[in-house]
């Protein structure tokens, strides 16, 4: 019996094994030595987890008695969140050698991190919910100060702790109240209570308050004042990590307690979500226009792109759930693309972030700014590049569910967002002559860089197969 | 022969071309810049002679859709092309006009390369547009072709430019993803998105109440209105127009051309294809109001064009005036009407190209754009004096030029329905004839004063090159118009008759609600 449970978790435990060996290994050697080397085996080892996920699982298995479930909508969230983190790794490398942040606690806890998350989207109980989100935080906290030395890279995981805490601690109450009132932390047996007419109000209470605390984890609006600072204050691939992975295995988590824990009372989530939903299109949008840091810029972007998102979420359907995870996928392919660059930003050998430094960079460095610009109008969601379709997906979602105004309310967002990408693309290509970025760019983030611009193009051809994908994985969720 | 991809090659010609350049093309030297005219234009010369195929291959007595291909897409999507007798014409305007385009921009020397691949791709969107038959692959070329219409007119614009690219892309941008929002009820409503089918599809027409307000028409009238918020600012309708004068001064020749003849035209197709016959209850309830918009925009925008001091924004303002006509016969929704209105797109299509070219061929020499530099231009360039008289009166509407036709014909069918409306109308024939003459005047006639303008020179051998086509044009469908109504008429005729049936239909039902 354990075995078998067990062997349903074989990824999780290769990993957590890893990280003790990696870590003890460091520890006991070169320390900091061997930093690289992990960091290269860490990311290859995610991608044959990833493989290993994609090739080995099939159907609905569950272990410890319904704790943990492995089904395809877990398996998708997984195989985007190990791909992302193994990328972002891969491309921070000759950032964090640069800066001399290449320390062996990096690829470590980010293995940790990412061991949370796998945890929280396969999550069927509330106790593997806390125990996947908390893994993950800590590790995301003590990432975020990694440069010790800068005020404020420890202001930032300092704030991130404070306010990550606070959140947990939301998320805690509204799961005892959920518990007390239905007798059961299992999502299975949630669902059987809210099924039998009405949620009675303690559920409620608790519902609303797990949904605050899992709206901070995807930094959506009005929980999202962590986000800029946070972002702002990390070393730039530590806020590529946080823009990419953990806001995958928070939108599934998210997907997973409503549709699993509280799917018989859509009614009751709907508008909830659907606020969320559309606060967060609108600041994320008009927040950004003012930003001058381009860190802080993606920042506000991606608390309007969590917004999309929630906007199929609040479908409340399997479609809206296909096309949350459309959209994910999407937007983390462009945002690795993005801060591939992000991170070969500098001028005169510094690492720089305003996004005035990318002034007339198009003259420079015609290929490195056609890429950006592509990957600009894709945030923005303009055809025919593929972030279009993720948009196209979340409309096509909340119109089938009747919440017209939602989508009106989203395309008017995306107007006004499209502005501040506008300005970058009018940076690069309109600037005045000035000096600017240097443009060198390492040989691995610039593949990364063409790469994602590449499939934001080419994938107008079919989308390399993600929708069929997601479709089937939200299949296994929505019931 | 076959002809399954003619459609497919015609488009995407262009975009291979840019594709050939962007790849193998180095360097920024002399010789890469000919290179890359020169591919430019011999790569829009072979997509012109391929795309005359079509016209060929295109029988005009068959009112489907034609030269059909359909591959599977994403999302459930379809991937199919195909033209008929409305957009079969703006295909080869827009094939037409491209080369003649490519060799305006002969001496421009900013970043050639990248300028040729910008109008090569806008060529394959624009060209995209008229042929796609699906309504997200609509969607997909419609608005993508703001990408390079940005580019163009941030990168190569004039002084102002940022301020105009801005302007143009997010106020294209705003009426165009309500149009997204209303295809995705479409989709939802009729289960497909597939234009042919669409057409078939009756969509609910039942008053509805909306935050306590009774929408007449309904559903239809919804959709109706996210399209024309998306249509009138393309095309665009008063008072949603003023990003075009902007937008055209600030753009490079090229650019407003392009822009004039081709990317203002997506607007009328739209009403066409869209519009009157997929929401005919609609139209029929909103059609007084676009005609009276359409009166507005016609005298309004003449009168602003009359104390305008830059040429540009001149001919901008006359452009406005002149798709004034367009949407007030389309909704005048009879044989003339929309015949004329579609005559007025191609027709102003080489009218308002040459006018730009033609302020292009002065501003190239004195690199100004102002009325009041000029004077007297006729002593020195006789032949530019000819051609830009030519075009003045083509843009007057002097019977025998094509401008004529359109304006004719729409007042026409205008009359019919509104003899108000009819009649404003017709002044604003007027007052075009007071500002493209009074311009006219202004720019070549008078003495030769201006010591700046003494040795100037008239156009070179590419430059009437470049305008023998148009000339050749204007007047051949001045003297004979059914060479384009032969093509658009059976498909107008059964596109009237569907919308007449539609409204037929529909009337008992609102009977039956009001009881």
């Amino acid at each position: 019996m354990i075995a078998t449970d067990l062997s349903i978790l074989t990824p999780e435990i290769v990993l957590a094994v890893y990280a003790m060996i990696g870590l003890l290994a460091a520890v006991y050697t070169s320390k900091d030595g061997l930093a690289s080397t992990l960091t290269y085996v860490t990311a290859v080892l995610f991608v044959v987890m990833a493989f290993y996920i994609g090739v080995t699982g099939g159907g609905t298995r569950i272990a410890f008695g319904g704790m943990f479930v492995d089904d395809g909508f877990a398996r998708f969230a997984k195989i985007t969140i190990l791909l992302a983190a193994a990328a972002i790794l891969v491309i921070s490398h000759d950032y964090m050698e640069k800066s001399d942040l290449l320390r062996f606690e990096y690829p470590m806890l980010i293995t940790l991190a990412t061991i949370g998350m796998m945890i929280m989207v396969s999550a069927g109980d509330l106790m593997a919910l806390y125990m996947g989100l908390e893994l993950q935080s800590l590790s995301l906290y003590v990432i975020a100060s990694l440069r010790r030395d800068s005020v404020r890279s420890t202001e930032a995981g300092l704030k991130y702790f404070i306010l990550g805490a606070l959140s947990s601690g939301l998320l805690l109450y509204g799961a005892s109240l959920v518990y007390g009132y239905s007798g059961t932390t299992l999502f299975s047996g949630i669902i059987d209570t809210a099924v039998n007419g009405e949620l009675s109000i303690g559920l409620l209470l608790g519902l609303v308050f797990l949904i605050a605390g899992l709206a901070f984890k995807v930094s959506a609006a009005p929980f999202h004042m962590w986000t800029p600072d946070v972002y702002e204050g990390s070393p730039t691939p530590v806020t590529a990590f946080f823009a990419t992975a953990p806001k995958v295995a928070a939108m599934a988590l998210f997907a997973r307690v409503v549709h699993d824990a509280f799917g018989g009372a859509v009614g009751d989530w709907q508008q909830i979500v659907a606020f969320l939903a559309v606060f967060s299109m609108f600041l994320g949008a008009i927040a950004a226009i003012g930003q001058t840091d381009i860190k802080r810029l993606m920042a506000y972007s991606s608390i309007s792109h969590m917004g999309f998102a929630l906007m199929g979420l609040s479908a409340g359907t399997e479609q809206g759930v296909t096309a949350m995870l459309i959209y994910m996928a999407i937007y983390v392919t462009m945002n690795i693309g993005t801060f591939a660059f992000i991170m070969s930003m500098e001028k005169d050998g510094r690492h720089v972030t305003e996004i005035t430094a990318l002034s007339n960079f198009s003259s420079k460095e015609p290929l490195k700014a056609l890429a950006v610009l592509v990957l600009m109008f894709s945030l923005a969601g303009v055809p025919p590049m593929v972030g279009f379709f993720g948009k196209f997906a979340v409309l096509m979602a909340a119109v089938d569910a009747g919440l017209i105004w939602l989508a009106v309310a989203g395309v008017i967002a995306s107007v006004i967002g499209a502005f501040y990408y506008l300005r970058i693309v009018y940076l690069m290509y309109f600037g005045a002559e000035e000096d600017g970025l240097d443009g060198r760019m390492g040989l691995v983030p610039w593949v990364g860089l063409v790469a994602c611009a590449g499939i934001m193009v080419l994938g107008v051809f079919n989308l390399f197969g993600v929708d069929g994908l997601a479709e089937a994985a939200a299949a296994t969720l929505v019931r | 022969m076959d002809f399954n991809s003619l459609l497919s090659i015609v488009t995407f010609l262009p975009m291979a071309a840019a594709l050939i350049m962007a790849l193998f093309l180095r360097g920024d030297d002399a010789m890469a810049q000919q290179n890359a005219k020169w591919l430019a234009l011999a790569a829009t010369t072979a997509t012109f002679i391929i795309s005359l195929a079509i016209l060929f291959e295109f029988d005009p007595d068959q009112t489907g859709f034609q030269l059909v291909e359909e591959r599977e897409w994403l999302l459930g999507l379809t991937y199919k092309l195909g033209v008929d007798g409305i957009s079969v014409l703006f295909v080869m305007l827009t094939t037409f006009l491209m080369p003649l385009v490519i060799a305006a921009c002969w001496d421009v020397t900013h970043r050639v390369k990248d300028y040729m691949i910008a109008l090569l791709i806008l060529e394959t969107l624009m060209i995209g547009v008229f042929v796609a038959l699906d309504l997200v692959l609509f969607y997909l070329f419609f608005e993508a072709g703001l990408i390079p219409m940005f580019l163009i007119i941030g990168i190569w614009g004039g002084a102002n430019r940022i301020y105009a690219s801005f302007k143009f892309f997010l106020y294209t941008f705003l009426g165009s993803v309500l149009m997204l929002v209303a295809m995705v009820a479409m989709y939802i409503d009729a289960g497909t998105t597939d234009i042919p089918s669409l057409l078939q599809h009756q969509f609910d027409a039942g008053p509805i109440s909306l935050l306590g307000w009774q929408i007449a028409g309904g559903m239809q009238m919804l959709l109706w209105l996210a399209f024309f918020a998306s249509f009138a600012v393309k095309m665009p309708m008063w008072p949603v127009h003023t990003w075009l004068p902007d937008a055209h001064v600030q753009a490079p020749t090229a650019g407003s051309v392009v822009l004039a003849a081709i990317l203002l035209k997506m607007g009328g197709y739209g009403f066409l294809r869209f519009s009157l016959p997929m929401f005919p209850v609609a139209s029929d309830i909103m059609a007084p109001l676009v005609m009276w918009l359409s009166v507005i925009a016609i005298i309004y925008t003449s009168l602003v064009a009359m104390v305008q001091d830059d040429m540009k924004k001149l001919i901008a303002y006359s452009s406005v005036a002149h798709m004034g006509f367009v949407t007030m016969g389309i909704f005048a929704a009879n044989q003339q009407g929309v015949d004329g209105a579609i005559f007025q797109m191609i027709s102003h299509g080489f009218i308002s190209g040459a006018l730009f070219l033609c302020v292009g061929v002065i501003y190239d020499r004195m690199h100004t754009r102002d009325i009041e530099a000029y004077g007297g231009l006729v002593t020195r360039m006789p032949a530019y004096a000819l051609v830009f008289m030519l075009f003045t009166m083509a843009n007057v509407g002097l019977p025998g030029t094509s401008g004529f036709v359109g304006e004719f014909l729409t007042l026409v069918g205008v009359f019919q329905v509104n003899t108000w409306i009819g009649v404003l109308a017709a002044t604003g024939v007027i007052l075009s004839a007071g500002y493209a003459l009074w311009l006219y005047r202004r720019v070549v006639f008078g003495d030769l004063i201006k010591e700046s303008l003494k040795s100037i020179t008239d156009m070179t051998r590419r430059e009437r090159m470049i305008f023998a086509p148009l000339i050749v044009m204007t007047l051949l469908l001045g003297v004979y118009p059914s060479l384009v109504t032969d093509i658009i008429g059976p498909s107008v005729e059964a596109l009237l008759t569907n919308y007449d049936v539609a409204l037929a239909q529909h009337v008992p039902d609102t009977q039956v609600a009001s009881h």
